[in-house]
């Protein structure tokens, strides 16, 4: 049924016609059927044309006279039109029953009496992920990852923190906008584990570009595991360079905006860095997280994404290492 | 041709937006710099020293939006409120206790100040107390109305005037039970 | 009606002399700003809309650069967001609807309907002045790093006080205010143009279908552009007077901005296409032959299509949360504006098909609209389903969709039309080979730019991004769109190197080389500055094809004062004669009242406040009566007395 699966690149980790759960499944059903539909019309329209200009064309110099038609001519006119009408009303009603099957199919995938909930929170320019608990202390938050079961339908329940934002994973679910003042919920499901990007898809300000997200799809025992491992705190820092590197930590600027979990780092201003060191990447899906995209990013982060919100920092000595090595006992 | 004669007569008129415009993403090495001091007085020791460069945060509608940012972000707001002052003293009057100067409103920022301001010396880099020292300044009006930030996202603050009397003051609560009232 | 001129008699000849003398208009520096008459004002809206297309264009240059290699640096990301947002509100607001609407319409309606002047000719003068100074102000803003860079729809809270720090938005904002009272004003002066000033015989059926055109539109932007006036106005008060509108936290809603926005925006396009498919209608009549099969087809297909585009605005909200019962009706409402679009389509292929044709660079640029417009048509299906709208929205292939309309529905047959009048407006034909050339390169150039864009929407590119990671697969369809650019820009180049050869040294073109059948084609070429020597009475749809051996011409009106035929709006029976103002320079300075109270308004209050002062000065400078023209108006009413 689709054929731009075939083309290269249409299988890739972001993009609507590579479903991988049943909401975009549903919708690539739909966008298969417009598109056959669609082509053909064009076709046949175009053809229409093309005979028409090339049967009765001239190249005189100068402009013929205008002439009367014939009546049998405007008959057949008339019927040709009244047909072409009739069929276009008749593919467009096809295509229009389709779009609600899909949408109603989609807007019903609650299945579960109690689906999997997720708070998202858009901020210029990361994602604030939550997985709230009735247990305060289980409560985990993270930012610009987000990890579910695999086959079970989890509720995106998001609203923005500043502009509005659209949260967007193509081979999943379509999009659905945050916005201030707003609540709106999202339906999605993944049925195969993996890795799965998605990115914000309305204009945010200077660093909508690099405003991307991972949804990570696990095993549900994976999942519950990886869900127990962020609800801890922080690990207690164990020898002399990890220490100070979290002296570093608490001692500089990073305490002003960020939170790890066991510290008096408490502010909510950046993203929760508790479990930084089990993220894949870094600056919202900007920079794969190894230690020297880090090192880069706590330096200057204005020189990967200026406009961020993440200032330069200036560290000295042996203090930067100290800080990275710190950073990374944070899994 | 006609048109292009009033051109550069409107360009003139626009110039000023060049200041008002300048966005600073980038603050450079120097601007890194973790904010330590900048003298408060005229008088050095020891001949002249260079001035801190502050028009492209002083005169910047997008320092003073920052500067609001950080505002919240740093909790200002706790003390402060949105310039009515609370625990710590209005910022939207005109009585500075330090001097309204925007070195002196960085040297408090920088230093902090007796009876609780804390000091963010050492904590942030030069340039973003340049531009809460901006902001701050234009919560008492001294910024140019194009370059101060606009009303906020939030809920607005009260003015003065409109002094609220206390939500349950005991007596009334009382006469409300006893009258049964919800 | 011949090709050729017949020679004047000796009595036309005294007859075109004093009507020279009596509609002169003024020369000179100073002259340029007392000018009312539309031909004139009209040539200004077109010269002024297509420095704002190539303007813009070369924006879209400079995106297409920063975009043809992944995490480039050609452009920061404040800059890129001030290049498309001007490409966008450029495009949109300063060429599609001042070219589409304005000038067409200013310029042709009064000749296709037979009449000496547009209506309001002052009004006329003054929408001109204060569109280009709105064009002035925003692209002076531009280069004072004060462009609008929010996007061309400028989304609360992004370019709300918080989020929008600065005076980008408020001169977006403003100029929005010129622009559309611009609009306004040329949209009241057409349909009051096509309802009592058609010659004698034009009945509601033998309008031409481009005046119908332009009717439908100006309705439509009468009960459209209050929409962006609301929410443009809302976003300068909400900036500059700390008003709540769109604040969430006190009550204000980030949505309402949207629905009044698209509640102009959606209509918006279709001001666009509608009269570009009126234009289509007009080249194909002539170059099949024939009449317009289906003509109270095609007329009620641009009614419609006029009327459900306000059914349509929330499809652009699809992805806010509406409720499922408003996402069925508006999925309905956008597909079923394909049904009168369609039956316009069918009716041109079966003129086409009963007709002779004859194969030149407008009817190229028909086939170039065919092919390309039509595709968009057909992208518009899918995004008009809300379930893949919900994948594509905000993504390549919306860009590639409205691309696809907007150039393939306005800019081809803007193409064709400018090629097709021409002739009327210098008196050259324009070089056909050059022609040719710039039809190629501009067709195959805008498919290699914009196909591709269908492709890397789908692979999961969003808009408004100034850059993209090399990993994701995008780089090569990006690179093919930015070589696609070359074509398109080398095809402007030689369509304007077209224009000024031929201007020069182009075939000269009587007033009718393509033997049409509209009226404006019955006059000189360039018509003179009153229009016709006789004005037309009309015998059928095509005036000139269905003209009668002894056509009658008008006469009776007064030879010696700028009088004009007043006639019924239903059968245009003569009903009443009326004079056209002299040439005056106030709606000049009330325009720069005008924008001065404008501009002020963007930076203090007071602005209105003090602003309103010269307006009224010059507002009354405007319409203080002349003596003898109100005495002439006073002997010509009739009064009925028992």
């Amino acid at each position: 049924m689709n054929l731009l699966a075939a083309v290269p690149g249409f299988t890739g980790n972001q993009t609507a016609l590579s479903p991988v759960g049943p909401g975009a499944a549903h919708i690539e059903h739909t966008f298969s059927l417009i598109f056959w539909i669609t082509s053909t019309v064009w076709l046949l329209v175009l053809t229409a044309v093309v005979i028409a200009v090339y049967r009765r064309r001239y190249t005189l110099e100068q402009m013929p006279p205008p002439e009367r038609t014939t009546e049998a001519s405007d008959r057949f006119a008339a019927r040709a039109v009244g047909v072409s009408m009739g069929i276009t009303v008749l593919l467009l009603f096809i295509m229009l029953i389709s779009s609600f099957r899909t949408g109603h199919a989609i807007g019903t995938m609650n299945s579960e009496p109690q689906p999997l909930t997720i708070d998202v929170y858009g901020h210029q320019w990361w994602w604030e992920v939550r997985y709230p608990n009735p247990v305060p202390a289980n409560i985990v938050e993270t930012a610009n990852e987000i990890h579910v079961p695999v086959g079970v339908p989890v509720h995106i329940h998001g609203t923005s923190r500043d502009v509005i934002h659209s949260f967007w994973a193509p081979n999943i679910q379509g999009k659905r906008d945050l916005m201030p003042g707003y609540d709106t919920d999202l339906m999605l499901q993944v049925d195969q584990p993996g890795y799965w990007r998605g990115q914000c898809a309305e204009f945010c300000g200077l660093q909508h570009a690099h405003m991307a997200f991972y949804i990570i799809a696990q095993p549900k025992d994976e999942f519950e595991h990886w869900l127990t491992a962020q609800a801890q705190s922080a690990p207690v820092p164990s020898d002399a360079q990890t220490q100070h590197g979290q002296q570093v930590f608490l001692t500089h600027g990073c305490v002003l905006c960020h939170t790890i979990g066991g510290t008096t780092a408490a502010s909510r201003v950046g993203p929760d860095l508790t479990h930084l060191a089990s993220r894949s990447t870094i600056a919202a899906g900007t920079l794969p997280n190894t230690t020297g995209n880090l090192a880069g990013w706590i330096l200057n982060a204005q020189s990967i994404k200026p406009g961020a919100r993440m200032p330069p920092n200036q560290l000295f000595g042996t203090d930067l290492q100290d800080l990275l090595a710190y950073l990374e006992t944070l899994k | 041709m006609r048109a292009s004669l009033s051109i550069p007569l409107v360009l003139l008129l626009f110039s000023a937006g060049c200041k008002r415009e300048h966005r600073v993403f980038d603050p450079g090495a120097l601007g890194s710099q973790i904010a330590d001091g900048v003298a408060v007085s005229d008088v050095h020791a020891g001949g002249t020293q260079p001035k801190p460069s502050l028009a492209k945060y002083q005169e910047s509608a997008y320092a003073a939006s920052e500067g609001k940012r950080l505002y919240e972000a740093f909790n200002c707001v706790g003390c402060h409120q949105h310039g009515g002052g609370g625990i710590g003293p209005a910022l939207m009057d005109s009585e500075w206790i330090y001097g309204s100067e925007p070195q002196q409103i960085y040297a408090d920022i920088v230093q902090g100040r007796p009876n609780g301001m804390p000091s963010f010396g050492g904590k942030i880099p030069d340039y973003q107390v340049w531009e809460l020292v901006a902001y701050v300044r234009s919560l008492s009006g001294q910024l140019p109305s194009d370059v101060a930030p606009s009303r906020s996202d939030e809920m607005p603050v009260a003015k003065a005037e409109q002094a609220r009397k206390k939500e349950h003051a005991p007596d009334e609560y009382q006469q409300k039970i006893r009258r049964g009232k919800p | 009606m011949s090709t050729t001129t017949t020679p004047l008699t000796e009595a036309e000849r005294k007859q075109a002399a004093q009507l020279e003398r009596v509609w002169k208009e003024p020369s000179g520096f100073l002259g340029w700003f007392k000018v009312v008459h539309h031909t004139t004002i009209g040539k200004r809206y077109m010269v002024t809309a297509g420095v704002f297309f190539l303007l813009a264009g070369l924006l879209a240059g400079v995106m297409r650069l920063q975009l043809a290699f992944p995490e480039a640096h050609i452009l920061s990301p404040d800059q890129y967001d001030q290049v498309f947002t001007m490409h966008g509100t450029t495009m949109m607001f300063l060429f599609a609807v001042p070219m589409m609407f304005e000038a067409l319409s200013i310029y042709f309606v009064p000749l296709m309907v037979g009449t000496r002047n547009i209506a309001f000719p002052r009004l006329n003068a003054y929408s001109y002045y204060l569109y280009v100074c709105g064009g002035i102000m925003l692209w002076v803003a531009f280069f004072c790093n004060t462009g609008a860079d929010r996007g061309w729809f400028a989304y609360v809270p992004l370019s709300g006080p918080d989020y929008g720090p600065g005076k980008r938005p408020d001169f977006w904002a403003q100029m929005i205010t010129f622009t559309e009272v611009s609009a306004l004003a040329v949209a009241v002066e057409t349909i009051v143009t096509v309802f009592r000033l058609r010659a004698p015989g034009m009945s509601l059926n033998r309008i031409p279908i481009f005046v119908w055109g332009q009717v439908i539109t100006s309705f439509m932007v009468i009960f459209g552009l209050p929409g962006v006036v609301l929410s443009s106005t809302m976003l300068l008060l909400d900036r500059t007077a700390s008003t709540q509108f769109f604040n969430p936290a006190v009550g204000g809603d980030v949505l309402l901005y949207q629905h009044l926005f698209w509640w102009f925006g959606h209509p918006e396009v279709y001001i666009i296409f509608i009269p570009g498919a009126a234009i289509v209608s007009t080249i194909v009549t002539t170059f099949s032959r024939r009449h317009m099969f289906g003509y109270l087809i095609v007329v009620l297909s641009l009614v419609s299509t006029g009327f459900l585009a306000f059914g349509l605005w929330v499809h652009h909200m699809f992805a806010t949360g509406i409720p499922q019962i408003a996402e069925a009706y508006f999925t309905a409402a956008s597909m079923m504006i394909a049904i009168p679009t369609g039956a316009q389509i069918f009716c041109w292929i079966t003129t086409l098909w009963s007709g002779k044709i004859v194969l030149r660079t407008p009817l190229w640029w028909v086939l170039g609209f065919f092919f390309t417009f039509i595709m968009g048509g057909m992208t518009g299906i899918f995004v008009a389903s809300v379930p893949v709208d919900l994948q594509v929205h905000d993504t390549y292939f919306v860009v590639a969709h409205f691309h696809y309309v907007l150039i393939g529905g306005a800019v081809f047959p803007l193409f064709a039309g400018f090629t097709y009048w021409f002739p009327k407006l210098t008196g050259r034909m324009l070089s056909e080979v050059l022609g040719q050339v710039s039809f190629w390169l501009f067709f195959v150039g805008f498919q290699i730019t914009f196909f591709p864009m269908h492709l890397v929407g789908l692979r999961g590119m969003p808009r408004r991004v100034y850059t993209y990671p090399s990993n994701m697969g995008w780089t090569h369809l990006n690179q093919v769109e930015s070589a696609g650019y070359i074509l398109l820009f080398l095809a402007v180049c030689v369509f304007l190197a077209n224009v000024i050869r031929s201007k020069r040294h182009g075939a000269l073109a009587g007033p009718n080389p393509w033997n049409a059948g509209t009226l404006e084609w019955a006059t000189t070429s360039p018509p003179p500055s009153y229009n016709f020597l006789h004005l037309p009475t009309v015998n059928g749809r095509e005036a000139l094809w269905d003209a009668a051996p002894n056509q009658p011409v008008v006469t009776g009106l007064d030879e010696d004062t700028r009088s004009f035929l007043l006639t019924r709006t239903l059968d245009a029976e003569p009903d009443g004669k009326d004079e056209f103002p002299e040439p005056t320079a106030w709606p000049f300075l009330a325009a720069m009242a005008t924008t001065a109270a404008f501009i002020g308004s963007i930076f203090t209050p007071w602005g209105i406040t003090i602003g309103a002062i010269p307006i009224a000065i010059t507002m009354i400078g405007w319409f203080w009566p002349k003596r003898e023209p109100a005495e002439r108006r006073r002997s010509r009413e009739i009064w009925q007395t028992e």
